[in-house]
């Protein structure tokens, strides 16, 4: 207990004060869209140049550095410049955006002008997931208020600078998460993605326009870094890992939840054990998924070994893992969307397989070959496995499946819906195997093997 | 969607060997340009890329360049460095550059197409023996050509409808359908009628028709040529013929001036369908439904199948001098035709000479739909400009022949298919003259004709149309005329010789064609029709630069270029 880091709240600073509303008079009161103003005095390459230098990476999952994604920008097209912030939250998982959007919902919205400034859009987007419909109803309340202070929409705070901000409400569809899927729904079609190369959304997104699209924690840090300056955030957390973050723990521990921490102050096993309060009792770990359930399962007895980016060599087991970017990765995995699910031993993980299955082959879009028959073929093998029909051979034909999608899709939902199935056949093959050889096969089997 | 031609050609490393190709084009397009397929599905040269399908995944490298001095990094041989993308990449959507390197044999893109047939079959049918696709369908060929040949699947698969009606000529089997959006993007781009979409997702995706629509516009049919299985089928086909049966022959579509190049495919004499042939100056890949329809004209009911005398049935012998007999010692009037093919209209012009007969033309006119079916509705109205059967552009009635015949001037006439009672000549005039009527199907004109020569139709006989671009197309032979009918050719090289009383004139095509090539100006020496069947040749339009040409802007066709000198 002694070494743990204590929680270090910026972006959840206020949400949980019973004393915060989400209403702009409690955000202004808290200094709210001060650094919209301080912003708005500098030159929007400044702005642009501290979000580069603070080093922020991508909060949705991939965890590209943001300043050089704004870097990317097509300015010289002429056409209009757009910014979309992705509430889209989906990952099975992952429930951090919603806290703030349902509870400080300002918050975001100064980001996101602080943001649009900098990369000159005139019109922003929020694409929000249809679930969120509260949530939907909070933002569209707070642009209003936002508006009726100056804060947002045409001349901004007395200034040239204009932007508009309109919430965009989804329709329920997972890939709309996917930043060129959402593009698409946004344009009123099917979210498909789109093929990149030539579709980067920098250069064409949104109606064949400059796009930049972040998610919604990246966009609310944008305030903090204009606030503390791009050298003083990049202080926080670890270099190449910085600022804080919000990780969802979720599954079989005591205290289930959303915690925000300095990017690297605590490892996995600290996270469990003492932040989340342990395991039940009684109960021992199994696995855990760090990065919400796209990201590859970690065995609880693993280890893992190698060297970092920075030259250092590193031995960890599953608890030693740092929690930043480069830990989860170095260990195989990655940190994702920050959604961490544990496992204990009652966990079957070829039910947890077939469950994760079903997601995926539930919600590819249908678009490409790999991903769309793919996907709907592993679900059909797992949910066999667990109707009594498993047999030994299909862990490997899992394996095979999964391998067959991943790196071949338009999109990355195709390594989404495959390293699950890799990562669990893999570490897990025991338990698969062990199924065949426990399944009942009845003898009116209504399953047909052709 | 391919890039225009282009002479700009540069290296790339293609499996290994060095090989130069147009810059810019795709890795599919480079491969084929060498020899080299790369499978593909959703891939279409004349629509946008898509690239849903993954078959074509290729391994794809460029030469390194240093970050900061842009300069290329090098080999210890010295040979450039290059950087090979981690993941395959989709070929349709690669542009080649220079120095590009790819890898389309190699074992992780074999890996790749084994992976993508496997998942393409998982929930197909594989209905092939009674599926109309077999023979011609790409999951066939690129199952045996780049699948595993075994498949690993036990699990039930999915159910969908097997025969919606999406159109009065399209019917789709959803299980076939492996959702390469082919004949969406045709329906958007080329046929600009978006009816077709996706509903429902992942693996239950189902191609159909939106609410309270249907595949019901003029170039339907054209999604079941594209559709690269058997999912989209044409009703009027579906279940009647192998193709592999069929035999195919290069035609040109007689529907209008825009010329489609086609294929027609027959068996044993009997046109089974007609299918358009890629021609990216004329017609991509396209082509009209209703202009695949005018084979039924060949056995229709009012063909003329014999040569008739005054309603008798006669040796073509006694018909051609009865004919002869008609003009003798008259003043003839000639009607030829914007319907004949050059060769005939050639000869046409030389009989005219001959009995210094008054020509007469009439053209045919329509809707343009800005596309594939032009407001001209005649195959080779330039072709009567080229032999100079008129110096005027053609209007849709035939009144100076009418009065040409109450004044007189006009005594006994050779009509070339056209109907003179539709074009404005009395009935009471017609019935002053003898008439000799040459043509394929009876009409008013040809019941009021003392002289019937029956003629072949387009899809019987050899011939030449220039289209509206003023392409010179040839086409064949695709199935036998009926019993004892020669080419129109024949009859008016007969007439001629046996009016002059020499035999100067014939009919054979090598012989026609030398004498074309030295007379008419605009060809060129040498030239033949198996030649023009091979290439087409692009006449010179600035001698018809003022003609007022009723076509419209379309594919291919822009109206400056006609009407501008």
């Amino acid at each position: 207990m002694s070494n743990l880091p204590k929680e270090r709240r910026i972006i959840l600073k206020n949400a949980d004060d019973p004393s915060y509303s989400n209403q702009i008079d409690c955000y202004v009161r808290m200094g709210g869209y001060e650094n919209l103003k301080k912003a708005i005095s500098m030159q929007p390459e400044e702005v642009g140049e501290e979000v580069l230098k603070s080093g922020i990476r991508g909060r949705g999952g991939a965890g590209f550095p943001a300043g050089m994604k704004w870097k990317f920008l097509d300015r010289k097209s002429g056409k209009p410049i757009y910014l979309i912030c992705n509430a889209d939250e989906s990952e099975p998982g992952t429930f951090k955006d919603r806290q703030i959007i349902y509870k400080d919902p300002h918050q975001l919205i100064e980001g996101m002008m602080i943001a649009a400034y900098a990369i000159g859009a005139k019109l922003s987007f929020i694409y929000i997931r249809a679930e969120f419909h509260e949530g939907a109803r909070i933002l569209n309340r707070a642009i209003e208020e936002a508006k009726s202070h100056g804060f947002c929409g045409n001349n901004i705070l007395g200034t040239d600078f204009s932007c508009d901000l309109v919430v965009h409400r989804g329709a329920g569809a997972y890939i709309c998460g996917e930043e060129t899927g959402l593009i698409e729904s946004l344009e009123g079609k099917r979210p498909n993605p789109r093929i990149k190369p030539p579709y980067f959304p920098a250069v064409l997104g949104l109606y064949q326009c400059p796009t930049i699209v972040n998610n919604v924690e990246t966009l609310c840090n944008v305030r903090h870094i204009i606030e503390m300056g791009g050298d003083e955030f990049s202080k926080i957390g670890k270099p190449n890992n910085t600022g804080t973050r919000i990780w969802c723990v979720s599954g079989q521990v005591v205290k289930p939840g959303y915690y925000e921490f300095e990017c690297g102050s605590l490892t996995l096993g600290q996270m469990i054990f003492e932040v989340c309060g342990g395991l039940l009792p009684g109960r021992s770990l199994k696995a855990v998924i760090p990065g919400g359930s796209s990201a590859k399962v970690l065995r609880a007895d693993e280890r893992f070994s190698g060297t970092l980016k920075d030259g250092t060599e590193f031995d960890w087991g599953l608890e030693d893992i740092p929690l930043d970017f480069d830990g989860p990765m170095a260990a195989g995995s990655m940190s994702g969307s920050g959604g961490i699910i544990v496992m204990d031993d009652t966990v079957d993980m070829v039910e947890a397989m077939a469950n994760v299955n079903a997601f995926y082959a539930h919600e590819s879009c249908g678009q490409c070959t790999p991903c769309r028959e793919g996907s709907l073929w592993m679900r059909k093998i797992t949910q066999r496995m667990c109707s009594g029909g498993a047999r030994e051979e299909d862990a490997d034909l899992l394996l095979s499946v999964a391998n067959q999608i991943e790196g071949r899709t338009i999109c990355a939902f195709g390594e989404a819906a495959a390293w699950p199935t890799q990562s669990f056949v893999t570490k897990f093959k025991d338990d698969f195997i062990q199924k065949a050889s426990s399944s009942e096969k009845p003898e009116n089997s209504t399953l047909q093997l052709i | 969607m391919i890039s225009p031609h282009n002479d700009d050609l540069i290296t790339i490393r293609l499996n290994g060997s060095e090989v130069e190709v147009p810059n810019g084009i795709n890795a599919v397009e480079a491969a084929a340009l060498h020899g080299v397929e790369v499978p593909h599905y959703c891939y279409h040269p004349k629509l946008s890329v898509a690239g849903n399908c993954r078959m074509c995944l290729v391994e794809m490298g460029t030469p390194m360049r240093d970050r900061a001095s842009g300069e290329a990094i090098l080999e210890d041989d010295g040979s450039p460095k290059i950087g090979w993308v981690p993941k395959p990449v989709i070929g349709c959507a690669t542009n080649v550059s220079p120095g590009m390197h790819l890898r389309t044999e190699s074992e992780l893109v074999q890996d790749c197409r084994e992976g993508i047939m496997e998942f393409l079959l998982v929930n197909h049918p594989l209905d092939c023996p009674i599926c109309d696709q077999a023979g011609e369908c790409r999951l066939q060929e690129f199952a045996t050509d780049y699948g595993r040949g075994f498949s690993r699947y036990v699990e039930r698969k999915n159910v969908k409808p097997k025969r919606t009606r999406l159109g009065p000529r399209v019917t789709l089997d959803d299980e076939r359908c492996i959702l390469c959006s082919r004949c969406i993007r045709f329906s958007q781009e080329v046929a600009k009628d978006d009816v077709l979409g996706f509903v429902d997702r992942g693996s239950f995706s189902t191609l159909t028709c939106f609410p309270g629509k249907e595949l019901s516009n003029n170039y339907s049919l054209n999604t079941v040529d594209i559709c690269p299985v058997g999912a989209l089928t044409s009703t009027d086909f579906r279940f009647k013929m192998r193709v592999w049966f069929l035999k195919e022959s290069k035609s040109i579509c007689t529907e209008s001036s825009a010329g489609c190049n086609t294929l027609v495919s027959s068996r044993e004499g009997k046109i089974h369908r007609i299918t358009p042939r890629r021609n990216d100056q004329v017609n991509d890949t396209w082509m009209t439904d209703s202009g695949r329809t005018l084979f039924h004209s060949v056995r229709s009911g009012n063909r003329i199948l014999r040569p008739c005398v005054e309603n008798q049935d006669v040796p073509m012998e006694e018909a051609i001098s009865a004919a002869l007999n008609c003009f003798k010692g008259k003043k003839v009037g000639v009607v030829a035709s914007c319907h004949s093919t050059l060769e005939e209209q050639y000869l046409t012009k030389k009989l005219i000479d001959l009995t210094q007969a008054k020509a007469f033309i009439r053209g045919h006119f329509g809707e343009d739909d800005g596309i594939l079916l032009s407001a001209d509705r005649s195959p080779n109205l330039r072709g009567a400009l080229l032999v100079n059967l008129t110096n005027q552009y053609p209007g849709e009635s035939l009144h100076s022949l009418n009065d040409a015949i109450s004044s007189g001037e006009v005594e006994s006439l050779l009509v070339l298919n056209e109907d003179l009672l539709s074009s404005g000549v009395t009935e009471e005039n017609l019935d002053k003259l003898p008439i000799v009527y040459l043509g394929t199907h009876a009409n008013e004109t040809s019941r009021l004709a003392k002289v019937t020569l029956p003629g072949l139709t387009v899809f019987e006989k050899n011939g030449s149309f220039i289209n509206r671009s003023f392409i010179l197309q040839a086409f064949e032979q695709s199935i036998p005329g009926p019993v004892g009918l020669v080419p129109q050719v024949n009859i008016i090289c007969d007439l001629i010789n046996q009016l002059s009383n020499e035999p100067s004139c014939s009919a054979s095509f090598d012989d026609l064609w030398e004498s074309m090539n030295a007379s008419i100006e605009g060809l060129p020496e040498g030239l033949t029709h198996t030649e023009l069947v091979k290439s087409a040749l692009q006449i010179d339009r600035t001698p018809w630069s003022d003609m007022p040409f009723v076509e419209k802007e379309a594919l291919h066709y822009t109206v400056e270029e006609t009407t501008v000198v």
